[in-house]
């Protein structure tokens, strides 16, 4: 095939663009109001990752990258366009939650921690499937659903926050805050040097699903279905694969997935369900599964590099006045828009330059 | 045979003022010589069929006059003059007008809407909506073209759809009108109607090329004929002195002799009967029409066909794919789902492979390791899976046995997909299909885009399976393979089955069934 790249320009050399282009960019726009980019850079970089509570805040921001970009890469991988990860953990919350009030009085959290995994996964995926279904039975753009979803999510959790779990007399669209069983480990518990960071244990979780998707994906034969249905529909149908059974358990993984963010958020930072908590995870996870190449170790890289993109953005915010809050989310901006919406940019002339040097390469039809 | 025509043959009526000449047309698409010297020369007034099999370079022809593509070499000329056609937009205005096969109009626009399109001629509509009703009332009464003005595209049936097609084209002053494949989608009745309509253009004094692979409509409607067959133009000849034996002969032409080694067939038990099998596809068009087969163990049943006649649409049934509309299908006696929720994956459970027609999207994910595509649809069977998990040593294994029993190179079972030939593609999809050792083999095309060696390779081992007993149904549009390979053989014709021959019938006769001529038609 004509378009295709070794292995380490694509997984590496092209984010390595990508990030680079929109550093540069970034540069000039802190240049133009008037700072130093490489003093902002090194703000940045230190902020993040220069002392213990900034990584421990970088790690936190991570492990919410990790989860959404996860949810969107499965989905990717069976070429559907999961765009509801906001959704799917917006009402995860409200699984974790339940858990956790019910059983956190009376268990210790390791008890607990399991039963809010199942909480979650099975909140998300339950949102992710009506849009799976609309769209394997009905032929409804999943796009549009999981998008309009995300909306009906918001909507109906601030009904039930205000409505249903607020605390009696609280003004706070809040529930009450979880019992001591019902919250996760600090790492900081376990060293000291992060700080007052909430990173927590379900870093640890993260990463295990990550590993789970990686075999889900290369090892098992759902996952063999999934990157056939993904790659050619009409091969997958030849294949005796159903389209629908493909598409609604495709969906269900991933808006577990996504449901599991709520468990950093939820049960290990605010340890109580609070009004909007998923903040826009849910979407940068779609620029972290492009960046990650939707495998897991690229996407555990890309989920650190938002995680620093978040914290030393923060930090930066904070040293030097001039860059307000919203021009780091201006950078933010850039970098999904270099690693997301423009990845194809490098990649025509990547493939002209190594076809050049690589003529062998060229299949006889 | 009197095949003696290398170049261009008798050019009919010379002296007839010409509206539209080619001389020297080119045209290459990487390794592929699509049009090789192509020399055409139609007369004003007149209607110019273009007939040859699918692939034969017709449609390249056509998309280079209307100027999608651009000619590597040669000329065009229009009433005599040299011109460069660089795009769609100068085909237009050189009086160029252009039919396809599958409509351009937009489905929700109406059809005066849609005849405007593109030529609005400023940003408010209302100017040019009343300037066309009028044109388009004159131009309705001139040609006889019956259709409502403000009738919605998709709520006309296909044969006004493509009238409103004909009027886009000479609403825009089109003096020269390709159609390509008109009737592919229309009835009968519609068809016949096109036809007066195509008279009254000629009567107007438009000159009319039809591309067809329908003989009879050639026979119909035309003046002159031009044959094109791989690339090159075999012959032109005025209708009125050609014959529709002479016409398919043209058309399905010789390939180079393949001889296949092979003893006559000992069939056994009827493994697969089709029953008054009807398939409509998805535009709702009938393709197959009641047709009835059934195939032995032990013998290969060959359906001959030129492309389109529902060849495609059988198989898919056949296999599971898309569900028929009616019929039944039997597996070794047990009647199999083909009509609501067809299942392959269950076909394959029962003993049928199948080798689909299209390798590069239906048999194989071009993306994938070569090793997982030598499980596709087998995906569910030990020892690829063990539980929920592939067994990746054992996938690669049997891979690996395959590639050498196949002699697939290069013999690399994690290579991609893709970057294999298209010969050795084809084996991968054979291999994976015979060697799951079913009783029922059905096959479609099973040497397009293959290389001399691997066709060879290929046919050796469909007859050595026919020679261990399985039942092999066989599809190809290549008649020498049919009657290489084939003991018994069936032609197809407009959804059909109209006519079972022994492989040694003559090329000529099997090719007239194939252009849809009765046994009897063809001895007159």
């Amino acid at each position: 095939m004509k378009n295709e790249l070794p292995r380490w320009v694509d997984m590496g050399l092209i984010p390595l663009l990508n990030v680079t282009a929109a550093f540069l960019v970034s540069g000039l726009v802190v240049l133009f109001i008037g700072e130093n980019p490489i003093l902002a850079i090194q703000e940045m970089i230190f902020g993040a990752l220069g002392y213990g509570e900034g990584f421990g805040f970088t790690l936190y921001y991570t492990t919410n990258f990790i989860f959404t970009g996860l949810a969107v890469a499965v989905a990717f991988h069976a070429g559907l366009f999961n765009i509801g990860g906001e959704g799917q953990a917006y009402i995860a919350g409200l699984g974790v939650a339940l858990v956790c009030l019910s059983l956190g009085a009376t268990f210790p959290w390791w008890l607990t921690f399991p039963v809010a995994i199942v909480g979650a996964g099975v909140f998300g995926a339950a949102w992710a499937l009506i849009p799976a279904w609309l769209q394997a039975k009905r032929g409804s753009h999943i796009v549009i659903t999981t998008i309009m979803f995300n909306f009906i999510a918001a909507s109906l959790m601030v009904y039930l926050l205000v409505n249903v779990l607020k605390v009696p007399g609280s003004m706070e669209p809040a529930t009450a805050r979880f019992a001591a069983g019902g919250t996760l480990p600090y790492l900081r518990d376990m060293i000291p040097a992060f700080g007052f960071s909430p990173a927590n244990v379900s870093i640890f979780w993260a990463l295990a699903c990550c590993v789970f998707v990686y075999i889900l994906i290369w090892r098992t034969r759902l996952g063999y279905e999934m990157r056939t249905f993904g790659f050619s529909q009409s091969a997958a149908v030849y294949a005796g694969i159903s389209p629908t059974k493909i598409i609604v358990v495709t969906m269900m993984i991933s808006g577990a997935l996504a449901g599991m963010m709520a468990l950093n958020e939820v049960m290990g930072q605010a340890q109580k369900l609070q009004d909007n908590f998923v903040a826009g995870y849910g979407f940068v996870g779609i620029a972290v599964a492009l960046m990650g190449r939707s495998h897991p170790v690229g996407i555990v890289l890309a989920a650190l590099l938002f995680g620093i993109l978040y914290q030393g953005g923060a930090e930066l915010a904070f040293a030097m006045p001039a860059i307000s809050r919203d021009m780091i989310v201006v950078i933010q901006g850039l970098v999904i828009l270099f690693a997301g919406a423009l990845e194809h940019m490098f990649r025509p002339s990547l493939i002209k330059l190594f076809s050049r040097r690589e003529p062998a390469l060229a299949p006889a039809e | 045979m009197s095949e003696t025509n290398s170049s261009a043959a008798t050019a009919p009526s010379p002296t007839s003022p010409r509206a539209i000449e080619l001389i020297g047309i080119n045209k290459r698409f990487g390794p592929v010589h699509a049009n090789k010297d192509i020399n055409l020369s139609v007369g004003q007034g007149s209607i110019h069929g273009i007939i040859g099999e699918n692939g034969a370079g017709k449609s390249t022809l056509m998309s280079i006059i209307y100027g999608f593509y651009q000619a590597d070499s040669g000329e065009i000329r229009i009433k005599g003059q040299p011109i460069t056609i660089k795009d769609s937009q100068a085909a237009i205005s050189a009086g160029i007008g252009m039919v396809h096969q599958h409509f351009m109009l937009v489905e929700n626009f109406s059809v005066l809407e849609n005849i405007i399109l593109g030529a609005e001629g400023g940003a408010v509509l209302a100017g040019a909506l009343a300037k066309a009703r009028k044109d388009l009332k004159h131009l309705e009464e001139e040609y006889q073209l019956d259709v409502d003005p403000d009738a919605i595209i998709e709520d006309l049936p296909v044969g006004l759809q493509q009238r409103v097609e004909i009027l886009k084209a000479l609403y825009r002053g089109a003096d020269i009108l390709i159609l390509d494949e008109p009737t592919g989608v229309l009835t009968p009745a519609e068809a016949d109607h096109l036809f007066r309509i195509l008279e009254q253009l000629k009567a107007q004094g438009k000159t009319i090329i039809l591309i067809t692979h329908k003989l009879r409509e050639i026979m119909a409607i035309t003046d002159t004929v031009s044959v094109m067959r791989r690339g090159e133009m075999v012959a032109t000849v005025t209708t009125a002195e050609t014959s529709l034996a002479e016409l398919a002969e043209l058309m399905v032409g010789r390939n180079v002799l393949l001889n296949v080694e092979k003893t006559p067939a000992t069939p056994g038990d009827v493994l697969l009967e089709v029953e008054d099998l009807t398939v409509r596809d998805d535009r709702g068009v009938i393709m197959v029409d009641q047709v009835s087969l059934d195939v032995r163990a032990g013998e290969i049943v060959g359906i001959a066909g030129v492309a389109g006649n529902g060849q495609s649409e059988l198989l898919e049934a056949i296999s599971g794919i898309y569900p028929a509309l009616s019929g039944r299908v039997l597996l070794k006696g047990e009647p199999i789902h083909v009509t609501g929720d067809a299942d392959p994956a269950l076909l394959r459970e029962k003993g049928m492979a199948h080798v689909p027609e299209d390798r590069h999207h239906m048999g194989l994910v071009l993306p994938f390791e070569e090793n997982e595509n030598a499980i596709l649809g087998y995906q569910v069977r030990e020892p690829f899976v063990k539980g929920p998990f592939l067994d990746l040593g054992a996938m690669r294994r049997d891979a690996a046995e395959k590639i050498e029993k196949y002699d697939i190179r290069p013999p690399n079972p994690r290579l991609k997909t893709g970057n294999f030939s298209g010969g050795n593609q084809q084996k991968i999809v054979l291999a994976r299909e015979m060697e799951q050792n079913p009783d029922v083999l059905i096959i479609g095309q099973p040497t397009r885009g293959v290389d001399i060696g691997a066709i060879e390779f290929i046919h050796k081992r469909i007859v050595e399976m026919r020679d261990a007993g399985k039942a092999i149904l066989l599809v190809s549009v290549e008649l020498d393979e049919i009657r290489s390979l084939a003991d018994r053989v069936l032609v197809m014709f407009a959804g059909r089955v109209v006519g079972e021959c022994t492989p040694d019938t003559p090329e000529g006769e099997i090719g007239m069934l194939m252009a849809g001529i009765e046994r009897a038609e063809a001895a007159e």
